[in-house]
């Protein structure tokens, strides 16, 4: 699905000697492989090192898990409580999810389809928003929720994420938008569909890449945020799995075995998602974002 | 439909946006100036009231840890966009390229972009703890890399690269593909050679995107926290400890709203200024 530009057949207009892709080519082992191996080992060693403490059993010092053993996926899940934290930041992920995804496709395609007035503004706010330090507002954000009597609330998580999540989907949406040609549903219009019902009808089915797309960064990124929860949320029964991790690190950090088996809780959800959308999103942002 | 009506959709359509940031973006940054003229500390709520200029001339004339933190931030933005945008930029080239498995390579390789802060720190407090982290099979056995003010600052700039260069190489990559293939064929047919296609050819066309991808990641890594809260906790001694990160500190453990604002304060001035000079004197969007 990745167009890419360096495998266009290009043998007319190169010679035979300087066509840059061919099958058996030393440098390319050098150019390519080599470089791509290394920097596989810097990105995986890391994994492999938490996969092996949360599989040994405690005490073993072996670079290879064996026996596997699962006992420190029931202390994280049982005794620690990840279960409660999965759930939450589950319900905080697909909360913030759909109501991120709603409103960016409503704000993307505004901007993609509408010439109104202060659509330059809104472009520029949407912008600016990104320099906005999510640290610097967890003190008036604070304030706000305690005064809606959100505070231990996940509600509170959803508001926070949903809001930072936005800009960003906005803009990524509305490339997505643009590169479903309008004449379709203009011709749905003529047949006489409504715009809504043209825009269910023809856009939404063609717009799938960009709800993946969308919709999956907002999850990660709501799965993965920790200052807000940090702070809205101090009851245990209301942790998200981030926090919860941040105390198995302070608290446990001599049970190695039950800091990994929480890590791997963590990422499992998010690496797998990403694994599957990956291409969506350098799509996403190709289409969007660099084109402004 | 009448015209009116007409009109109002788009209006209609981000209203939810414009409410949302309004509530809960713009409002927040409107009441932390106003806080940062307060003394203002839930732990202390006897004390609040106005406070005029009393906690800028704290932080200015008083405070070592916000100087300090000033440094630390520089060196830890430049430092780590610095590597960020060369290995991002090699790692956007190679998986650019077609060979088999490659669907598979990227996304192994971007896979720690979905990874968080915390996580972050889980997985490398079990490389870099002395008695079974990995540092043992690089002949590095009893060093407690994180408490050393000496080895904590390149073992931090490490970690951060692990999950920071993904996001670079994507955005990258994005860029790469937008380049016209043509382009390669018009140099390769006047005789360029593979370095000066990439310096003649890639790196013109990638200008705008490395620009943006630098400001974007720079103004991340400024505001970034997760990780350092989590890692290091800013230690040991402070040395670690970035402007948002005392921020963090002072909202999350003291409670101290009133400095904590006028910190915040400092700290968009500081963004802003920087980012502005950062556009003009890279001239991005202009044409060339």
């Amino acid at each position: 699905m990745s167009a890419d530009v360096m495998t266009r057949p290009r043998t007319r207009a190169v010679p035979a000697g300087t066509r840059r892709r061919k099958r058996r080519d030393p440098g390319r082992v050098l150019r390519l492989y080599v470089p791509l191996g290394m920097y596989l080992v810097f990105t995986l060693v890391p994994f492999y090192w938490m996969l092996v403490f949360a599989l040994r059993p405690a005490g073993s010092t072996d670079p290879v898990p064996w026996p596997i053993t699962f006992e420190h996926f029931e202390t994280v899940w049982n005794d620690i409580g990840y279960a409660v934290f999965f759930r939450n930041s589950v319900i905080v992920g697909v909360w913030s999810l759909l109501f991120t995804t709603v409103i960016a496709v409503m704000g993307g395609y505004a901007l993609s389809r509408y010439r109104f007035r202060g659509r330059g503004l809104f472009m520029v706010v949407l912008l600016c928003t990104q320099f906005i330090p999510g640290a610097m507002m967890l003190i008036p954000l604070f304030s706000i929720f305690k005064t809606l009597g959100l505070i231990n609330n996940l509600a509170s998580l959803v508001v926070a994420d949903t809001v930072f999540n936005l800009p960003l989907s906005i803009i990524l949406m509305s490339g997505f938008i643009s590169a479903v040609p309008f004449t379709v549903e203009e011709a749905a219009m003529v047949d006489g569909c409504t715009r809504f019902r043209g825009f269910l009808a023809i856009v939404l089915p063609q717009l799938r890449p960009g709800l993946i797309a969308v919709g999956s960064f907002a999850f990660i990124h709501t799965w993965n945020n920790f200052l807000f929860a940090l702070m809205f949320v101090s009851k245990q029964d209301s942790f998200t799995i981030p926090v919860g991790l941040s105390y198995t690190i302070g608290e446990y950090s001599a049970d190695f075995g039950a800091l990994a088996a929480g890590g791997v809780v963590a990422a499992l959800p998010v690496v797998c998602v990403f694994a599957v959308v990956q291409r969506y999103l350098v799509h996403g942002i190709s289409a969007g974002a660099v084109k402004g | 439909m009448t015209t009116m009506r007409r009109r109002a959709v788009p209006y209609l359509l981000i209203s939810p946006t414009v409410a949302l940031i309004a509530a809960f973006l713009v409002y927040p940054i409107a009441s932390v100036a106003y806080y940062s003229l307060q003394h203002r500390n839930l732990t202390r709520p006897w004390a609040d009231g106005f406070a005029g200029l009393d906690n800028f001339r704290q932080m200015l004339f008083e405070d070592e840890v916000f100087w300090h933190s000033l440094g630390f931030t520089a060196k830890w933005v430049v430092v780590e966009i610095g590597l960020q945008l060369i290995l991002g930029l090699a790692l956007a080239l190679i998986v650019n390229e077609s060979f088999i498995g490659r669907g598979l390579a990227r996304s192994l390789v971007f896979s720690p972009w979905a990874v968080s802060g915390v996580l972050t720190t889980g997985i490398w407090i079990l490389l870099y703890t002395p008695s079974t982290g990995v540092l043992r099979f690089l002949g590095q056995p009893e060093a407690a890399v994180l408490g050393n003010p000496d080895t904590v600052f390149p073992a931090v700039v490490v970690t951060e690269l692990w999950r920071g260069v993904p996001f670079f190489a994507i955005l990258l990559l994005a860029g790469l593909q937008g380049i016209p293939g043509e382009l390669y064929e018009a140099a390769a047919v006047d005789g360029a050679g593979r370095i000066r296609r990439f310096l003649h050819v890639t790196l013109p066309h990638l200008r705008d995107a490395i620009v943006l991808a630098t400001l974007l990641r720079g103004v991340w890594e400024f505001n970034n926290v997760d990780l350092l809260y989590t890692l290091t906790g800013g230690g040991p001694a402070q040395v670690t400890t970035t402007l948002p990160l005392y921020v963090a500190q002072r909202a999350v453990d003291s409670k101290d709203f009133g400095y904590g604002s006028a910190l915040t304060m400092a700290g968009f001035v500081i963004l802003l200024f920087c980012s502005i000079l950062y556009l003009r004197l890279s001239r991005f969007g202009e044409e060339r």
